[in-house]
């Protein structure tokens, strides 16, 4: 549904884009996983046609992103990072105007927004710029599904956004999976990479793996040992200490240890915490997630 | 001996007939890494406007660093540090300017401001970038450079609003080590965060819900009282109700 084939894009000197390759297929949800200035919103305006890369070529269901641009529009919803929807409209002439845009009326595509229309429905009449965060994001996600796209483009929905919001968010989303919509979102937080079917993790202009979100975890090659102790800023430093460490950070309640070699075993470093005379010592090996193979790939 | 840097009794604050603060009492322990959750619309920015002196209450008793939020909100001020993912630096000033700038606002001496300035460059890898512009800078530095200019006049709170959206993840851990290392030299760390790994980092969090504090604890006694596994699934029960 979206084949992007060896895309490049400089902004003067800096490389944004460093040949770029990417497949999604036909009703699936797939995520761009990186960090602020990886190149993920890039990629997603020269996919929408509202930037031109450089070099390489990239297709929408088919369609090239320079040469059938304007087909491209009708085919496509976007959601912007930055809420950019009319604020001093309502809801309600937001969504409308979007509407007529397309060509198309609220009526027609009701269907398709129910669940999530529904839940601001009862606010129609409020300036968009007097909505809350979830209530805007909400308001965004209709106006970019009225034309009833093939393609859904949603860049970073859930940055800043809070915790039930964002899990509410992502229920959103699976359910418009199953009204045979084309998803491709954006985060960086490496928690949502689970809820998608495949996941690419951008750096610096650069994929550094595509794969299933479990895939990307099983095949990394390193041990993972976390530590738990009652002083964790003395245990994280000791743990650097540790004359075979690689990388120590914290990881929620626990700390993540890889080794330079993957020979340390857990019970050297349980016996090296207890020398230091930490408390409550909990050492033991873990599968890594996410976040550990994008840290160990960096 | 556990002391009170920050006692708040009481507080209510509403704005017309919307209580955004709907009676909060708690304490902040110095030298703590405090965490201030809720969701969006909550309350936690009202709440730290009013504890930075940039606020009133409309009712309570507050007491931030040893001063009183109704009559010493300039003490208050020399007293805390502030930082917020929105805004902290000047874009269009380099390195070294806005460190004068606000080296200048806390009424640091320039022999000092110099002395200091020379050493947090060098911790932060920075001396070659002092002559930068912010605007141009990724976003992992702004955030360090911008944390070690809110404590840069060794304040005894520091304010820190989503200091951590948007960076890579180990830039975003980096940024913890800094936290860490302030609590441990006695700066007590008021912190919100939407990342609830981060939570688990406090010593202790609360969390809010409509205008109320419905949980606060340390991490540990939080997902025992809930029967949660995860910080996250203890957010998910007390917001969700």
């Amino acid at each position: 549904m979206i084949a992007i084939k060896e895309i490049s894009k400089f902004y003067s000197e800096t490389q944004a884009l460093n040949k770029i390759s990417l497949h999604v297929n036909e009703g699936e949800l797939f995520g761009l996983i990186g960090p602020d200035g990886a190149g993920k919103t890039t990629l997603m305006r020269i996919l929408i046609t509202l930037l031109l890369p450089d070099s390489g070529e990239a297709k929408m269901d088919g369609l090239d992103v320079v040469k059938n641009f304007k087909k491209i529009r009708h085919i496509v919803g976007y959601m912007p990072g930055r809420f950019s929807l009319y604020q001093d409209l309502s809801v309600e002439e937001n969504l409308h105007f979007f509407a007529t845009v397309f060509g198309t009326t609220i009526d027609e595509n009701y269907d398709l927004i129910r669940d999530i229309y529904h839940q601001i429905e009862p606010f129609k009449k409020r300036r968009a710029g007097q909505l809350s965060g979830g209530m805007k994001q909400k308001l965004a996600l209709s106006c970019a599904l009225i034309h009833k796209p093939k393609i859904l483009v949603l860049d970073e929905p859930t940055t800043g956004v809070d915790a039930v919001s964002r899990k509410e968010f992502w229920e959103m989303l699976k359910k418009l999976q199953d009204k045979e919509i084309t998803i491709l979102v954006s985060t960086p937080y490496m928690d949502e990479a689970n809820l998608c079917d495949r996941v690419a993790l951008i750096q610096k202009g650069k994929i550094l793996d595509v794969d299933p979100p479990q895939r990307i975890t099983e095949k990394y090659p390193h041990r993972i040992i976390r530590a738990r102790s009652d002083e964790i800023y003395r245990l994280i430093q000791d743990l650097r200490a540790f004359d075979k460490a690689e990388s120590v950070f914290a990881f929620g309640e626990f700390v993540h240890f890889t080794g330079t070699d993957d020979n340390v075993e857990p019970s050297q470093l349980d016996a090296y915490l207890h020398k230091k005379n930490h408390k409550n010592v909990l050492v033991e090996e873990i599968n890594p997630g996410i976040e550990d193979v994008f840290m160990g790939s960096m | 001996m556990k002391e009170e840097i920050i006692k708040v009794k009481n507080l209510v604050k509403k704005f017309g007939s919307f209580t955004a603060n709907d009676n909060l009492t708690f304490d902040v322990y110095k030298g703590e890494v405090f965490g201030f959750l809720g969701a969006n619309g909550a309350g936690k920015t009202t709440t730290i406007r009013i504890l930075s002196g940039l606020s009133s209450p409309s009712s309570g008793e507050l007491n931030v660093a040893g001063f009183d939020v109704y009559t010493e909100t300039e003490k208050i001020k020399k007293n805390i540090g502030y930082m917020s993912q929105k805004f902290s630096l000047y874009e269009d000033l380099t390195v070294a300017e806005n460190i004068r700038f606000y080296a200048g606002i806390y009424g640091i001496s320039p022999k000092h401001r110099k002395e200091k300035m020379g050493e947090l460059l060098k911790k932060l890898e920075m001396e070659n970038g002092r002559n930068k512009l912010i605007a141009g800078l990724p976003l992992g530095w702004k955030q360090k450079l911008a944390f070690s200019v809110a404590v840069f006049h060794e304040p005894k709170i520091v304010f820190l609003d989503e200091p951590t959206g948007g960076v890579d993840p180990v830039t975003r851990r980096k940024f913890w080590d800094m936290i860490y290392e302030a609590a441990n030299d006695g700066i007590t760390v008021f912190v919100t965060t939407h990342y609830m790994d981060e939570a688990e980092y406090c010593d202790r969090v609360s969390i809010m819900n409509e205008g109320k504090i419905e949980a606060l604890d340390t991490p540990a006694k939080l997902k025992e009282k809930y029967n949660a596994r995860d910080m996250d699934e203890v957010f998910l029960k007390i917001a969700r109700k």
